[in-house]
């Protein structure tokens, strides 16, 4: 069972997730932030309740959707907002931009914006893992439309073949940009591709923060025990369009009603003053801790320097030659 | 007459080849219900319903072996990549397969495919959205590359791709979609392999493609104001190429700069340079200059993205070393 310390917790990283990408939203709109930027608005659960459930010395790895999975690691809001103005100070020194978010010394392996791309990547880790004995594992974040990459399925097959220490997560928001999971995937219940590949699937609420950490507990267990990967199906929903620029005209109102109804954040936060884990004063409390969370990001983003011209150079290799191009 | 956008004249090329050819359809991506991320397949569906307007997963190196196999049994299929930067995730199909097998199988077979893409950067996309790898491609034999940079020609030139009988990579840019220009309402092909000069000039040719047209009209203008005569020559096709407009222009102007979107080293103003010297070295005045992208993977930082790609003034400067 989870303590009340780490039931506030998890409402905590949630909520920073939810207040951080609102600014991202407001910070986009005045071209402050630039490029392709995809909110994860909606699906916070996911991510905080996969990612508590870890060790801080597990790998974690992402796609182009990568905020969440950055913040619930417990990134810097600081770097992160200044990654996304593009700044010299973001956690990439503004090479990514917010769909390559990487926070090594989190063991995030970050943003990739090919579809399926982290998941062979994510295999590669936990092959580490199992290499050096050392009790690790690994966690892939990806959504619906991933897993009909052949790569994805090669991931899973190597997973099992090897024994792996990897847990692959779905996030199933049930579209890929405009396209419903049911005219993409031909099994378009996820967790039933596991059995393709003789691995545990399982299919939770991904609105429901608690039922993800639940099951995540038991899965971390279970294959850190040596007994390989296993495949999650979260089911959730993204409030947002695919990214800033989508319209988002595909999904009926109804069904993005239903789903607004069902918000993890009010969700836990209801929980925890029924359950008189918090009161209405403390989670106040939080808000306003948040906020100012949030500011104190934009603030930094904003006055840090842009990257210096010389840097266009840094970090195409990390050992350098006479004949590479330079600044 | 009548202006349209580039991404409208796509449409009305598509839409009349298939109402022209049963056998041509379209597969991809969010191409139908969703309309194109870029619009350039809107209301293809609504017409033409989702036989021939096909709605796939994300996979694109299935799309590319589908369409293959679709056109071994006499379909013309014109599969989407979303972007080029997905074409790499297709590589295999498209270089060990699309571009080989006719050659492999002795012309036993014939491949009427045309795929489609959208290049480049400019917009904050970064390193994994932003490229134009056009090279990679005309470097291997076997696929025709086309790349037009007007309305005009991206009408023209996607009807001929797409009743060509070889494989055609037809790429489009990102930042054309909405560029405006003059289209015909009467029906028009453009063959490949011609390229066209977009301005004229008797001091310095600038040879180019896609967005950088745009680009080098903007330096010739510049230049223009400068005293010099620039000759804007834009090559439409890469595979197969206008060798014999780029001789002509580069033998009258005895000067010449290429400009790409692309990665400098191995780029194809590589391979315009090396040939412009093996053809005309004694006419030439100066070394062939190339603007091109800087050698990096394309940062997400708006002033280093700015500094990583070329930009007219880049092609200014280049033509005015070579002209003064
Ligand atoms: C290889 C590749 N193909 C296409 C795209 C364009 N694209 C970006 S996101 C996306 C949809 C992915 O959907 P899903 O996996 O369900 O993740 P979600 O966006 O819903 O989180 C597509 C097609 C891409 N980035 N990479
Ligand atoms: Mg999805």
């Amino acid at each position: 069972m989870l303590t009340d310390t780490a039931k506030n917790r998890l409402y905590w990283q949630m909520l920073l997730i939810r207040r951080i990408e609102e600014r991202v939203a407001e910070m986009y709109g005045e071209q402050q932030i630039g490029g392709f930027t995809h909110l994860y608005i909606g699906q916070e659960a996911v991510a905080v309740g996969a990612i508590s459930a870890l060790n801080h010395d597990d790998y974690v790895i992402s796609t182009y959707r990568d905020h969440g999975h950055f913040l619930a690691r417990g990134g810097d809001p600081n770097r992160f907002m200044a990654e996304l103005f593009g700044r010299d100070t973001g956690i990439c020194r503004g090479k990514g931009g917010s769909m390559h978010l990487a926070d090594v010394d989190r063991y995030f392996y970050g943003g990739t914006g090919i579809v399926g791309g982290s998941m062979p990547i994510a295999v590669g880790l936990a092959l580490a893992c199992s290499y050096r004995e050392d009790d690790r594992l690994a966690l892939c974040f990806f959504g619906d439309g991933a897993t009909n990459q052949g790569v994805w399925h090669e991931a899973l097959n190597f997973a099992k073949l090897w024994n792996l220490p990897v847990i692959f997560v779905c996030e199933n928001n049930f579209y890929g940009i405009g396209t419903d999971v049911r005219f993409s995937s031909a099994l378009s219940e996820v967790y039933k591709k596991a059995s393709g590949y003789g691995m545990p699937g399982y299919r939770i609420n991904g609105m429901d923060v608690l039922e993800v950490r639940q099951l995540c507990d038991e899965v971390v267990k279970h294959v850190r025990a040596g007994n390989g990967p296993a495949l999650i199906e979260a089911r959730c929903y993204r409030y947002q369009g695919h990214s800033m620029t989508d319209p988002g005209r595909y999904r009926a109102r109804a069904e993005e009603d239903l789903w607004r109804k069902r918000d993890p954040i009010p969700r836990l936060a209801k929980l925890l003053i029924d359950e008189r884990i918090a009161t209405e004063e403390r989670l106040a409390e939080i808000d306003a801790e948040i906020e100012e969370i949030c500011e104190t990001a934009a603030e930094f983003a904003a006055s840090s320097p842009e990257p210096p011209a010389s840097a266009l150079y840094d970090y195409v290799f990390a050992e350098r030659y006479p004949s590479d191009p330079h600044a | 007459m009548r202006e349209i956008r580039y991404y409208e004249a796509l449409i009305e090329a598509m839409a009349e080849e298939m109402r022209r050819d049963e056998d041509v359809f379209l597969m991809g991506e969010d191409i139908g219900l969703f309309g194109g991320t870029f619009r350039a397949t809107e209301g293809l569906m609504a017409e033409f319903g989702s036989r021939r307007v096909r709605d796939t997963p994300i996979a694109e190196a299935g799309i590319i072996g589908l369409a293959l196999g679709a056109a071994f049994a006499g379909l013309r299929p014109v599969p989407e990549l979303m972007t080029i930067n997905f074409a790499i995730v297709a590589m295999d199909q498209i270089i060990n397969h699309v571009a080989k097998m006719g050659y492999m199988f002795g012309g036993q077979v014939k491949l009427p495919l045309t795929i489609r893409t959208a290049s480049g950067g400019g917009t904050q996309k970064a390193a994994q959205h932003s490229h134009s790898i056009e090279s990679w491609f005309v470097n291997a034999p076997g696929i025709r590359v086309v790349i037009p940079s007007t309305p005009y020609d991206a009408k023209g030139l996607l009807k001929t791709s797409i009743r060509s009988d070889d494989p055609v990579l037809f790429i489009e840019h990102e930042m054309l979609y909405s560029v405006k220009g003059p289209v015909p309402e009467e029906e028009y092909l453009i063959p490949l392999g011609q390229a066209e000069v977009k301005r004229a000039g008797s001091d310095v040719t600038i040879v180019c493609w896609s967005k950088m047209v745009i680009e080098a009209l903007a330096a010739a203008e510049q230049l223009g104001r400068e005293g010099i005569g620039a000759e804007v020559l834009d090559l439409r096709t890469l595979d197969p190429l206008d060798w014999e407009a780029v001789y002509d222009s580069v033998a009258r102007t005895r000067r010449c700069v290429v400009a790409e979107e692309g990665w400098r080293t191995v780029g194809v103003g590589a391979e315009i340079a090396a040939r412009i010297q093996e053809h005309l070295f004694h006419e030439l005045e100066a070394p062939v200059q190339r603007v091109a992208a800087a050698d990096v993977p394309l940062p997400y930082a708006k002033n280093l993205e700015q500094a990583a790609l070329p930009h007219a003034d880049d092609i200014f400067r280049a033509a005015l070393k070579i002209t003064t």
